[in-house]
């Protein structure tokens, strides 16, 4: 009889667990639900070709996004460009080379930490390092460096994931058979590792692409009248563009600027969904 | 535990062991008949850890040596001391002499690069890279700078020939190799490792994942090989020992806090037949391990 309470207790508290950490997802994704609707419902309005093509006028109040958009597509390429060389090689020599010291340690660490550092904080230190000490002035190189900065940690911490998750194993085959460690790493270990390390740097560069603070003091402007045309240009930004209009356009207008964060929402997402849809044809092919 | 090679002065060479068939052999037949180890007083330790303790060992060239002993004790080391894999794993001393054909395969004295191309290894775990099957066969000849395309299917063919896996394979060579059986993929690796010409294979425990239809044809493929290649296997079988080994070193490690030793290296028959150790045959018969 007992043995049937305690049966009946465990079935209830199983239960029990499977509807708290049920609303606990629906919460979260509750929440993401509403942010997206919201914004389709607000912006969806302001979504045209004029809208896409066209430049700003009335101090944003009217027409379109065009250089906002190229030039947060410039500032973000640019950003990828520094990035992601850096910063494999650099997660690759801590997960592969570097001896297995407290030092090593520390340094992870150290990196992790880096992840979570206000994006202000980065904002004015590119300006003290790279706009002024480096005398780049305010411009999307001093901001893409900047962005640079806010994004290694992110593309080394998710390049040392993906490299731990590659089976011990498939090294020692590599090295039995004679390959060098470089040749081990580059044939067999990175192409293994290789979508976590591009999911990881997506992530991290989608989040630089929406990033305000570390372009405010470092090249992004209100208002430009041409696209910018080199390195040292200022240039517009969506994200900018979005806290400038609400912050010092007096009547501005609602539609065009909940446009505007579509516009950057959708363009992260549909390169995040690009991403995971490559990952999941590649992992179809790769598993252990 | 003898295993010393003696050069009588009338030029042949006597191997000091009950346990080969042929104990004379002219000196000339010998220096043609490649792949041999000799362990001399081999020691390795994990940190400070003595894990292993004064191996002497002669591993006879084209014949299969098996590794016996309970778990933990030392034998997958001991192999990896062969190909130099224990140097991958960072904090493991090896001490003594090992040589491969005579010369040393110790420190300085031979670079693991080319150590690993004469001695390949197949793994517990079927471990095919995440490539095709061709790609895989022809990994270890292209990482000595082959390219030939025409050169490149030979040695694919004859070593998918040598695993015993070219007739499942040959119209798809162009498959991932993860879409192959696990048995499959063993021998895909054995092939692997047969593609870069390799005077010895090291095997741990290479059917310790596999049915028994799958342990039953790579031991065939092993059978195949022995008259071509030295094998040296780490086996927890011990029918499996009987069944396909020349020679077979038992291994013990007595007590937790002690090295293990070699105890015992015979004949393969006179191992399961006739030990001359106690414990040998405590471990043959089933009394522990």
């Amino acid at each position: 009889m007992t043995r049937l309470t305690r049966a009946r207790r465990a079935r209830a508290t199983e239960q029990l667990a499977r509807v708290v950490t049920g609303l606990a997802a629906a919460a979260v994704v509750g929440a993401a639900v509403f942010v997206v609707a919201y914004i389709v419902k607000n912006g969806a309005g302001a979504l045209d070709v004029g809208f896409l093509t066209g430049a700003p006028r009335d101090r944003g109040r009217a027409g379109g996004i065009f250089p906002i958009i190229m030039g947060t597509i410039y500032v973000t390429v640019a950003t990828a460009a520094f990035t992601l060389p850096v910063g494999v090689l650099a997660g690759v020599y801590l997960s592969e080379y570097a001896p297995r010291t407290f030092a090593t340690r520390a340094i992870k660490l150290a990196i992790t930490n880096m992840a979570g550092v206000p994006s202000i904080v980065y904002g004015l230190f590119g300006l003290a390092a790279f706009v002024l000490t480096a005398g780049l002035g305010r411009s999307l190189i001093a901001s893409a460096l900047t962005l640079t900065c806010m994004t290694l940690p992110v593309v080394i911490t998710a390049t040392e994931e993906a490299l731990r998750q590659i089976p011990t194993d498939l090294r020692h085959a590599a090295l039995a058979l004679g390959a060098t460690k470089l040749r081990t790493i580059r044939t067999v270990v990175l192409p293994a590792a290789a979508p976590g390390i591009i999911t990881g740097s997506i992530l991290g560069l989608a989040r630089a692409a929406g990033e305000t603070a570390p372009i405010l003091f470092t090249g992004a402007v209100f208002q430009m009248r041409r696209l910018p045309d080199s390195p040292l240009s200022q240039f517009m930004s969506l994200p900018y563009h979005i806290y400038a209009q609400v912050t010092s356009v007096p009547g501005w207008n609602r539609t065009l600027v909940w446009g505007t964060a579509l516009v950057l929402v959708g363009g992260v997402s549909i390169i995040s969904v690009a991403a995971a849809v490559w990952r999941s044809i590649r992992r179809r092919k790769v598993t252990w | 535990m003898v295993t010393a090679v003696r050069i009588a002065p009338d030029g042949t060479l006597s191997l000091e062991a009950p346990y080969v068939g042929e104990a004379k052999r002219s000196l000339a037949e010998v220096a043609d008949i490649q792949g041999s180890f000799t362990l001399s007083d081999v020691s390795v330790a994990y940190g400070r850890e003595v894990v292993i303790e004064g191996v002497d060992l002669f591993i006879p060239p084209r014949a299969v040596t098996a590794l016996i002993g309970p778990s933990g004790c030392g034998k997958s080391t001991l192999l990896r001391c062969l190909n130099r894999m224990n140097d991958e794993l960072g904090n493991v001393h090896v001490q003594g002499e090992i040589s491969l054909d005579g010369q040393s395969i110790m420190g300085r004295a031979m670079d693991p690069v080319e150590l690993r191309m004469r001695v390949g290894q197949v793994f517990q775990r079927p471990n095919p890279f995440p490539m095709s099957i061709y790609d895989n066969v022809a990994y270890g000849p292209r990482t000595q700078g082959i390219r030939r395309r025409s050169e490149l299917d030979s040695l694919v063919e004859e070593s998918l020939k040598g695993a015993a896996l070219w007739e499942e394979v040959r119209k798809n060579l162009k498959k991932h190799a993860f879409e192959l059986s696990g048995g499959q993929q063993q021998r895909l690796c054995i092939a692997r490792a047969l593609a870069t010409k390799p005077e010895v294979i090291l095997m741990d425990e290479p059917a310790s994942a596999l049915d028994p239809i799958s342990t039953q044809q790579i031991e065939d493929t092993i059978a195949e090989l022995r008259s071509s290649v030295t094998i040296v296997i780490v086996t927890h079988n011990m029918q499996q020992a009987a069944r396909i080994s020349d020679q077979t070193a038992f291994m013990l490690r007595e007590s937790l806090d002690t090295p293990a030793h070699l105890i015992e290296v015979g004949d393969t028959k006179k191992i399961f037949t006739n030990p001359d150790d106690r414990r040998t045959e405590s471990y043959i018969t089933g009394r522990f391990g």
